[in-house]
């Protein structure tokens, strides 16, 4: 063969594996975009549950005149009734080919819709926190959330109303978000240290508040349960607040995706730019501690932390570029709710534990396959 | 015609520490301007302040005839920050996703359309960068970091750009093609404002100089500062009482 015939048998070997190439990375996109649409379509399904369980009492049927007439008119009474005894009773049918005690139950569900959002938008939040470098703000506003939930647990004690416990600790975390956001833009040098004092802080304020509530207070509350995160925590309100906050939280990602990514790459050009970095970052940390409080109810304020930060982590390891980073995050933090659920589930584990146990598995993978595709890149490119 | 930059009388200390002292200076449409200074000397605050990212003590700034505060036209300007070159960053950002957020002060909280993607293409075209347009921008070496930049800022069609010493850490042979890129941009009609410590790259290139030690000493085309004394007074004086000669 001749100089220039192996040249050109070469270029075309060339042309051929960057065709190869191009087509894997457009089927790997496809793969994660039907991923995504998926989560997407099982955390609609999860807000449809979430609304049924709440329409099937006919809220504010008394309160507001006519109201009361539109559901009869609409059939909404009794179709929304009838509709979750048939979920209901489609749980019994799977309770029964699998041998479990699971999903027969309302509270259960109640569980698996929060922890689905939760799985959608903790790591939505946390690729923008983790790439932020602020991932201890997660974990301050955990600790914050907690002080919120002894606060609102006198504040219910108090007012006798069982509903408020949830948004008490959502105001308490998210003032606590902008306390937070006030301090790391005043202190430049050793940013971490009064955010750290502040987790401390919130926690040590909780605790005393929860002993000392325990001395008049009736209503015995499960504090394990948001500490570690439990199935049974899950109330119907709490579930109905993740939902609307599940939908505020993406929507807002979504209308303020390129000013985030900005914000969140180059913070100084971003400025240069006149984007409106501090009030994207009170943004932010808001959307965190409305997180924060959702996911508490199944992860708690231990571990709510890790579901922001971990299946980030993984995704980073992986992806190759920032819109995948974010699918896969969202990919990988269902699959670890999901995961852990049947780990819970099934061994009769708190959930908490077990989905950050499957998130740190999938971390593991991660880095395994990014060693393994560094090799074999570094094979290709010693040709 | 309007400055680019309109610096009056500008102070600026962190804490007791004065970093800039009544500097005062413009860059005018078109002008190659180089900021010379030995370490500490204010060049980064002083090219902070022009951006509008630190606010002065006292004295007023202007960029594009608007007052500094007032600014909103984020999109004419292209800055490269001193931690561009630094590869600190992991955060998983291709270079085509960096030079799009070139148009992002264009579209604001819109799509971009067809039109904001040719123009990103063109500008990774025009740098030479568009075969790396897919990876990861921390996988790229510090002269083709500074490109992908670069290219950010063309996307935007700044008609300033602003650079904060791009070649550290950056080879040789880089970084000659790098300023040749600076020239031939320059040349193009836009302004260039150039932090860098070595010296003989600026005379080479800028056609004016700021040559500053906290106080301005020189602020001038490039012949008459390579005539100057500036230079050793600025350096050589670090610390010490400076003598003027009025």
């Amino acid at each position: 063969m001749s100089r220039s015939d192996e040249r050109a048998a070469e270029s075309t070997a060339v042309a051929e594996s960057a065709r190869y190439r191009r087509e894997s990375v457009d089927l790997r996109r496809t793969l994660e975009v039907v991923g995504v649409s998926l989560v997407g379509v099982l955390g609609a399904l999860m807000i449809g549950f979430v609304a049924l369980d709440w329409i099937r009492h006919y809220p504010y049927a008394g309160t507001v005149p006519g109201l009361e007439t539109l559901y009869a008119v609409t059939q909404i009474d009794p179709a929304a009734g009838v509709l979750f005894e048939q979920v209901l009773i489609a749980g019994m049918w799977v309770d029964h080919f699998l041998g479990t005690n699971v999903f027969q139950h309302a509270f259960m569900w109640r569980s698996i819709a929060t922890g689905v959002l939760v799985g959608i938008v903790a790591p939505l939040v946390g690729t923008y926190l983790v790439h932020r470098q602020m991932a201890l703000i997660g974990e301050t506003l955990a600790h914050t959330a907690f002080a919120g939930v002894a606060i609102g647990l006198l504040v219910t004690a108090v007012i006798g109303f069982d509903g408020s416990l949830l948004f008490v600790a959502l105001v308490v975390s998210i003032l606590g978000a902008l306390a937070v956001q006030w301090l790391s833009e005043r202190t430049s040098t050793f940013g971490d240290v009064p955010i750290a004092i502040m987790l401390a802080g919130s926690f040590a304020v909780g605790t005393l508040l929860i002993s000392w509530g325990r001395g008049f207070m009736s209503v015995a509350i499960d504090i394990e349960g948001f500490l570690f995160g439990s199935l049974a925590v899950v109330t119907a309100d709490g579930a109905r607040m993740m939902a609307v906050l599940s939908v505020a939280v993406v929507a807002i990602v979504a209308y303020t995706y390129k000013q985030l990514l900005f914000i969140t790459f180059d913070e100084q050009a971003a400025r240069v730019a006149q984007l409106n970095v501090s009030g994207y970052n009170t943004l932010l940390v808001v959307m965190t501690a409305v997180v924060v409080v959702g996911a508490m109810q199944v992860l708690g304020v231990i571990l709510v932390a890790g579901m922001l930060v971990i299946p980030v982590a993984a995704a980073s390891q992986v992806a190759r570029s920032f819109r995948e980073t974010l699918y896969l995050s969202i990919l990988i933090g269902q699959a670890s709710i999901l995961g852990g659920f049947a780990f819970a589930i099934g061994l009769s584990l708190p959930s908490g534990g077990s989905i950050i146990v499957v998130a740190i598995l999938f971390y593991l993978l991660s880095i395994a396959l990014s060693i393994l595709s560094d090799r074999s890149s570094a094979a290709i490119s010693m040709h | 015609m309007t400055a680019v930059v309109d610096v009056r009388n500008v102070s600026f200390s962190y804490g007791e520490q004065p970093a800039l002292e009544d500097v005062s200076l413009t860059v005018e449409s078109g002008d190659f301007l180089g900021l010379i200074g030995p370490n500490g000397s204010g060049k980064t605050t002083l090219l902070h302040v022009m951006l509008g990212l630190t606010r002065p003590d006292a004295g007023s700034v202007e960029l594009f005839g608007q007052p500094v505060d007032a600014f909103d036209q984020g999109e004419r300007i292209g800055y490269v920050s001193q931690k561009a070159t630094s590869q600190d960053s992991t955060m998983p950002v291709t270079v085509r996703e960096c030079v799009r957020m070139g148009r992002f002060a264009h579209v604001g909280h819109s799509r971009l359309d067809d039109e904001d993607r040719e123009i990103a293409e063109d500008a990774l075209e025009t740098v030479g960068i568009s075969d790396l347009a897919d990876r990861r921008i921390n996988q790229l070496s510090g002269g083709q970091r500074q490109r992908a930049y670069i290219a950010r800022a063309l996307a935007s069609e700044a008609d300033l750009l602003a650079l904060d010493e791009p070649t550290v850490g950056v080879d040789a042979e880089s970084r000659d093609a790098f300023y040749r890129l600076l020239d031939s941009l320059n040349e193009s009609g836009i302004t260039i404002i150039l932090i860098e410590h070595d010296i003989g790259v600026v005379t080479d290139r800028a056609n004016r100089i700021a040559c500053i030690n906290t106080k301005l000493y020189h602020h001038g085309d490039t012949d008459s500062f390579v005539e100057s004394d500036a230079l050793s007074e600025a350096y050589g004086t670090t610390g010490t009482v400076v003598h003027h000669h009025h």
